[in-house]
């Protein structure tokens, strides 16, 4: 069943989310967006292991312990961020990043 | 016979100068006075002693009066021939500049503790005049031409201290500035003469330069430069250096200026021994003068005669009786300049190379009575300006019979010693250049002139209303006075033809009275002429100089050049030259540097704004360079 | 111990001595005695070499210590002086010792002001005892870097711009010493074999003239910086202006030396053939510099301005005397580092004396000053005579070697420049009686000045001690002369050979 969607599918996907992760990233200027988009680069990293893995090599897991692993450090980072977002927010009321540049000069 | 002790004569004054400057505030007056005066009268004794060793003892060679080097230390170490050293020569000029020196000083110590008597710098006064005996000592008995130019350097600041000794007076430290600075400008060239001399001929020594059969004369006139011998250049480089310290024209303008300074310093320096070093300098190098470069001896005589003709008219328009003095002395000089340059080396041919010496000998005697005389007048009355005195015969008895005589002296009187000794020069340039016989026959009638002018104007003329009644100076002031009076007068006297020659022989002379005569009648002129305008309140001078209105502001004015020198140093050289530098330094080359900085900095301000700490745009750089390198690679690759 | 290797310790244990001190009265003591066993030391050290020079030993540098540093570059601290070296040091041990009495009264942070200061002489002394271009740089890093913060802390006026000027050119100069360094290094064993920085070693070797024509002008225009050299002098009026009293005279009187020494030993010695060839360049720069720095100072109101100016102007007759080749000018040269660094000392503290008493600087805000400080007013123009060139001060020995040595040279290029190098003693005069008019002489411009007090003992101390040494100089010339003479020879031989 899986074997009629050819590769190139879900690699467009994982391509197509990484790009809006990227764009994302770059152009949002809320730092709950951004790491939302983060987490879009992320998962989209994830599809193409478990894709490329069950493609090329279905015989070993490599792919999906790598997934398994980048969803823990992602759900860590998250909790991290987050904390970071709240105290940036009790700080400046703002979780807007160019708001949040009184390190700079 | 052993000279080695004439060490002493130059020797011991600076001993003193370094104990009454030390102990400056520390001793007593009255000991700086004894001390400064008694080291003098060693020296003085010394130099006396040392002269009748030397003209009566010492050994002649073919009759000719040899150059005895008494002592000689080498100081400080050139090369192997250049070096300079700090010794003593005798030879007849030395000798009878010793003489000269330690009379004046001498007298000029014993006049100075009357006449700066009270005085706040009383101490420092005689360490000065110490110092000032100490460097004329020592170059007069220089054994080269570097050890003169030492020497010379010292009795210039001597000079400028002395003048400027009342220090908290701006006039006087204009003038001291100004006497130091214009000769110091004279003794560049001076310097650079030296060193020109000494590139040709090698040495620096002054028996190995004038010595008329050695290399230096005979190799030095080969090397040619814009048209005249490198040896000519030198030569009248060195003479530049000798006119800045003999004031003659145009270098002059310090001189009379200088008068500033205390009487007894006008005396000692600005009439008789320092402003004499000129003379002394030619004299002591005439041989090469005289023998390979007799160009430089033309330009020597010419400028001679011109300042001397320069300072005698101006001397006529002055009212300040120093400042007439001073241009008197101007004057003379001139003509002992003259004197040498229009002489030839040995026989009768060097008659005027004697006169010159027998003039710079009597000159000394009489000028320095005229301005002690002087001295005393304007202590008694507190003015420089011959138009507040008169009649004062009565109130200076002592003063007023040796001026008279000084003056009669320096008109040309005989028997009195001005008379012989200008009468040489007159038959010096008699046979050798007409021009300058007339020019110096004329400059003899306006000397007698303005001197009796002087004369007339102090002691007789109207008497004005003084404050105090004038009162006769001092014993201690008037000494000196009545000595060198005695020295005027009888100085002519002295032998000199027999004992200060070119070439150290004996010359037989005897008075030319078809020279004599008329200069004579000259100074006789110009005394009528006085006698008439300024014995008695007269509208004589008054009505002439209205007539020569033009020529009289003129030469009151002293020919503008004072004002010209204002103009170059102040307008060229300050503001036209140093001025620019000040800023080009300012702007341009420290500007470039600071330059440089700002561009450092304005490179820097402007790639900073890549630093902007925002990972956005980190990142935004990141990608977009990944994706072109991507691309850049993918296009390299596959096609 | 090795006594040059004492004369680094010294000051370094006295530093450390200061860390221990607890309050003004103490460091001030610490410095003060640190100094003067630095200047016994200086004295043993030109009587040892008398001595031993006197005793026959021929050899060019003398105590010669060798450690080996860095083997793998072979950098070496050697150690040894010649007879310049041993005046230079003297030189320096009297300035500094003189400098510290000059800051007994720093107002803050007394302790790093000593320990500064004392390091930067630290610095100079190694440099002058080095043979080994490395431990040379080393050391004159050492010397330059405490510049910055003695002039930016206890500096007046706008001292942090001078600071950074001042250091920046500095470091600029290193900058292109390094690179004149580094390519004598690479060029030093020509036939194979270790590579070397020892100064001795190099200069038995040939270095291709193309090279040295390549590294000369880095060598000496890095020195030269510090040497005021003209157009890169503009550091030192705002850097002396700035600069706390002591430190100007240090820096003056010794530090500029430094250059003029190095261009002296490394630039000249090292690079002969490219010394012979580039030298007009920089004599025509030397000599426009001497003439240039005395108009510069005549224009100028404030007393350091005129005499940072006035020593622009010496210290380019120091290399335009060295670039002459002849052995008396370069004599001269040596003897004029001296004089100059004495004689700048003297104005240095003369002028942060008066301008303790009077807060200016201005010459025309003062006058009069003789009749109410006659000590100072009279050190001023002791001072002042030296730098005109009065016989029987040590100016004008210096500027009469360097006069009649130039003027000795064959080349009538070389005698022109000398002509108009000396047209600079009667602006010298100008600007020297200039200021002495206004400053000292005349009436009393203001009622305050008539309470000044004169000098301390401890003001006394260091003025009298700098106008004997200069006059010491002026009369005896024949000792210091004697002292260097020998040690030129090598130099003067080695550029004259190519001739």
């Amino acid at each position: 069943m899986i074997e009629n969607i050819p590769l190139q599918y879900f690699l467009i996907v994982g391509t197509l989310m990484f790009f809006i992760g990227v764009f994302g990233f770059l152009t949002r200027r809320n730092l709950i967006t951004i790491l939302m988009s983060v987490e879009l680069i992320l998962n989209s990293v994830n599809i193409n292991f478990v894709a490329v893995n069950r493609y090329l090599y279905p015989n070993n897991l490599h792919g999906h312990f790598f997934t398994i692993f980048i969803i823990a450090i992602a759900a860590s980072e998250a909790a991290v961020a987050i904390a970071i977002i709240i105290n940036i927010y009790r700080k400046f009321s703002s979780i807007n990043v160019e708001n949040v540049s009184s390190m700079k000069n | 016979m052993n000279f080695t002790y004439t060490i002493l004569i130059p020797i011991i004054p600076f001993i003193i100068f370094l104990f009454i400057g030390l102990m400056n505030s520390k001793i007593k007056p009255s000991l700086a006075a004894s001390l400064g005066t008694g080291g003098m009268l060693i020296s003085f004794i010394l130099s006396y002693y040392t002269a009748f060793l030397y003209f009566f003892k010492s050994v002649k060679v073919d009759g000719a009066y040899q150059k005895i080097i008494a002592f000689n230390a080498e100081w400080l170490h050139f090369t192997d021939k250049l070096h300079i050293d700090m010794g003593v020569l005798l030879d007849p000029i030395s000798v009878m500049m010793l003489i000269v020196v330690s009379t004046i000083s001498l007298m000029v110590h014993i006049y100075s503790i009357g006449y700066m008597k009270g005085d706040d710098g009383f101490n420092r006064f005689y360490s000065f005049l110490s110092l000032f005996s100490f460097s004329m000592f020592g170059l007069v008995v220089a054994t080269n031409i570097f050890q003169m130019y030492v020497f010379w350097e010292l009795v210039g600041v001597s000079s400028f201290l002395l003048i400027g000794y009342y220090y908290q007076k701006p006039s006087a430290v204009a003038a001291s500035k100004k006497a130091f600075i214009v000769t110091r400008f004279a003794d560049m060239f001076f310097l650079i003469g030296i060193l020109v001399l000494s590139f040709v001929t090698d040495t620096f020594d002054f028996i190995t330069l004038t010595d008329t059969t050695g290399s230096a004369i005979t190799q030095g006139g080969s090397i040619l430069f814009m048209g005249m011998s490198t040896m000519t250049w030198a030569l009248i480089l060195i003479f530049i250096g000798g006119a800045g310290k003999s004031a003659m024209f145009p270098v002059h303008i310090w001189l009379p200026d200088a008068m500033e300074g205390p009487t007894p310093v006008s005396a000692l320096i600005h009439a008789a021994t320092m402003v004499v070093a000129g003379v002394y300098l030619v004299a002591r190098l005439f041989p090469i003068f005289e023998i390979s470069a007799p160009d430089a001896l033309m330009v020597v005589a010419y400028v001679g005669a011109f300042s001397s003709l320069f300072a005698a008219i101006i001397a006529t328009t002055q009212f300040d009786i120093k400042r007439v003095l001073a241009y008197s002395t101007m004057s003379q000089i001139g003509y002992m300049i003259t004197a040498l340059g229009v002489s030839g080396y040995g026989g009768h041919e060097g008659v005027g190379y004697m006169a010159s010496m027998f003039h710079l000998f009597t000159h000394a005697m009489f000028k320095a009575l005229l301005f002690l005389g002087a001295g005393a007048v304007i202590h008694a009355v507190h003015t420089n300006l011959m138009t507040e005195m008169g009649g004062l015969r009565k109130y200076l008895p002592i003063t007023h019979i040796t001026f008279l005589l000084a003056c009669l002296t320096i008109a040309g009187v005989p028997p009195f010693s001005g008379f012989f000794s200008k009468d040489e020069i007159l038959v010096a340039a008699y046979h050798h250049d007409k021009v300058i016989y007339f020019i110096q026959m004329f400059v003899a009638g306006l000397t007698a002139f303005y001197m009796f002018r002087l004369y007339f104007r102090i002691f007789w003329n109207t008497e004005p209303h003084y404050h105090h009644t004038p009162h006769e100076a001092p014993f201690s002031m008037t000494f000196p006075l009545m000595f060198l009076a005695f020295a005027a007068v009888f100085s002519g006297f002295i032998p000199f033809e027999k004992l200060v020659t070119s070439d150290g022989l004996p010359l037989d002379l005897h008075t030319e009275w078809e020279v004599a005569i008329p200069a004579i009648s000259v100074g006789l002129i110009g005394i009528i002429i006085a006698f008439v305008f300024y014995k008695k309140e007269s509208s004589i001078p008054d009505k002439i100089s209205q007539n020569l209105r033009f020529f009289y502001r003129w030469a009151f004015n002293k020919f503008y050049i004072d004002e010209l020198y204002m103009f170059v140093t102040h307008k060229i050289i300050f503001n036209g030259v140093s001025r620019p530098i000040a800023w080009f330094d300012r702007h341009v080359v420290d500007g470039t540097m600071t330059g440089i900085g700002k561009a450092t900095e304005f490179t820097a301000k402007s790639i900073k704004g890549f630093q902007s700490g925002q990972v956005q745009k980190y990142g935004f750089v990141f990608v977009s360079s990944a994706i072109l390198l991507a691309i850049a690679f993918i296009f390299y690759w596959f096609y | 111990m090795n006594i040059l290797s004492l004369l680094v310790l010294v000051p370094v244990l006295t530093v450390a001595a200061i860390l221990f001190a607890k309050d003004n009265k103490q460091t001030r003591l610490f410095s003060a005695v640190g100094m003067s066993i630095q200047l016994i030391l200086s004295a043993i050290l030109v009587y040892m070499y008398v001595t031993e020079r006197q005793a026959g030993n021929m050899d060019q540098m003398l105590f010669v210590k060798d450690f080996v540093w860095f083997e793998s570059l072979n950098f070496h601290y050697t150690v040894g002086v010649d007879g310049i070296s041993v005046a230079m040091i003297a030189l320096t041990s009297v300035i500094i010792f003189t400098g510290v009495f000059t800051s007994w009264e720093v107002l803050n942070l007394h302790r790093e002001f000593f320990i500064s200061l004392i390091i930067l002489s630290t610095g100079v002394f190694g440099f002058f005892i080095s043979i080994d271009l490395f431990t040379m740089f080393l050391f004159y890093e050492i010397a330059v870097i405490p510049m910055y913060l003695l002039i930016g802390i206890w500096g007046s006026g706008k001292k942090e711009y001078s600071a950074m000027k001042l250091t920046l050119m500095l470091m600029a100069g290193s900058a292109l010493l390094m690179v004149g360094l580094l390519g004598i290094y690479m060029h030093s064993a020509p036939d194979g074999g270790p590579l070397t920085m020892n100064l001795l070693e190099i200069a038995k070797v040939k270095i291709p003239l193309d090279v040295q024509k390549f590294l000369f002008p880095f060598t000496f225009i890095g020195f030269g910086i510090l040497g005021a050299l003209f157009p890169f002098h503009t550091w030192s009026p705002d850097g002396h202006a700035s600069a706390p009293t002591a430190v100007s005279m240090l820096h003056a009187g010794v530090l500029m030396k430094l250059g003029g020494y190095g261009a002296f030993r490394v630039a000249m010695y090292l690079l002969p053939d490219a010394a012979n060839e580039l030298s007009w360049i920089f004599l025509i720069l030397t000599g426009l510099s001497v003439v240039y720095g005395a108009f510069g100072a005549v224009f100028q109101k404030d007393l350091k301005y005129i005499n940072a100016y006035s020593s622009v102007s010496h210290c380019g007759l120091i290399l335009f005397g060295i670039l002459m080749v002849t052995k008396t000018a370069m004599t001269g040269a040596i003897i004029q580092m001296i004089s100059h660094g004495i004689m700048t000392a003297l104005f240095f503290a003369l002028i942060g004396m008066i301008y303790g008493r009077t807060h200016t600087r201005m010459i025309n805000e003062m006058g009069g000053l003789m009749k109410v400080i006659p000590f100072l007013g009279v050190a001023y123009v002791i001072g002042g005579l030296a730098s005109l060139g009065l016989p029987g001060l040590s100016g004008f020995v210096a500027e009469m070697m360097i006069f009649v040595g130039s003027y000795q040279h064959p080349d009538v290029f070389h005698r022109t420049l000398t002509i108009i190098a000396i047209t600079a003693i009667v602006i010298t005069a100008v600007y020297i009686l200039r200021v002495v008019g206004i400053l000292l002489l005349g009436p009393i411009k203001n009622d305050h000045y008539l309470e000044l007090k004169d000098a301390k003992w401890w003001e006394r101390l260091p003025i009298i001690t700098l106008i004997l040494s200069i006059a010491a100089i002026g009369v005896a010339p024949f000792l210091l002369v004697d002292l260097i003479g020998f040690s030129l020879d090598p130099v003067v031989e080695k550029l004259l050979m190519i001739h």
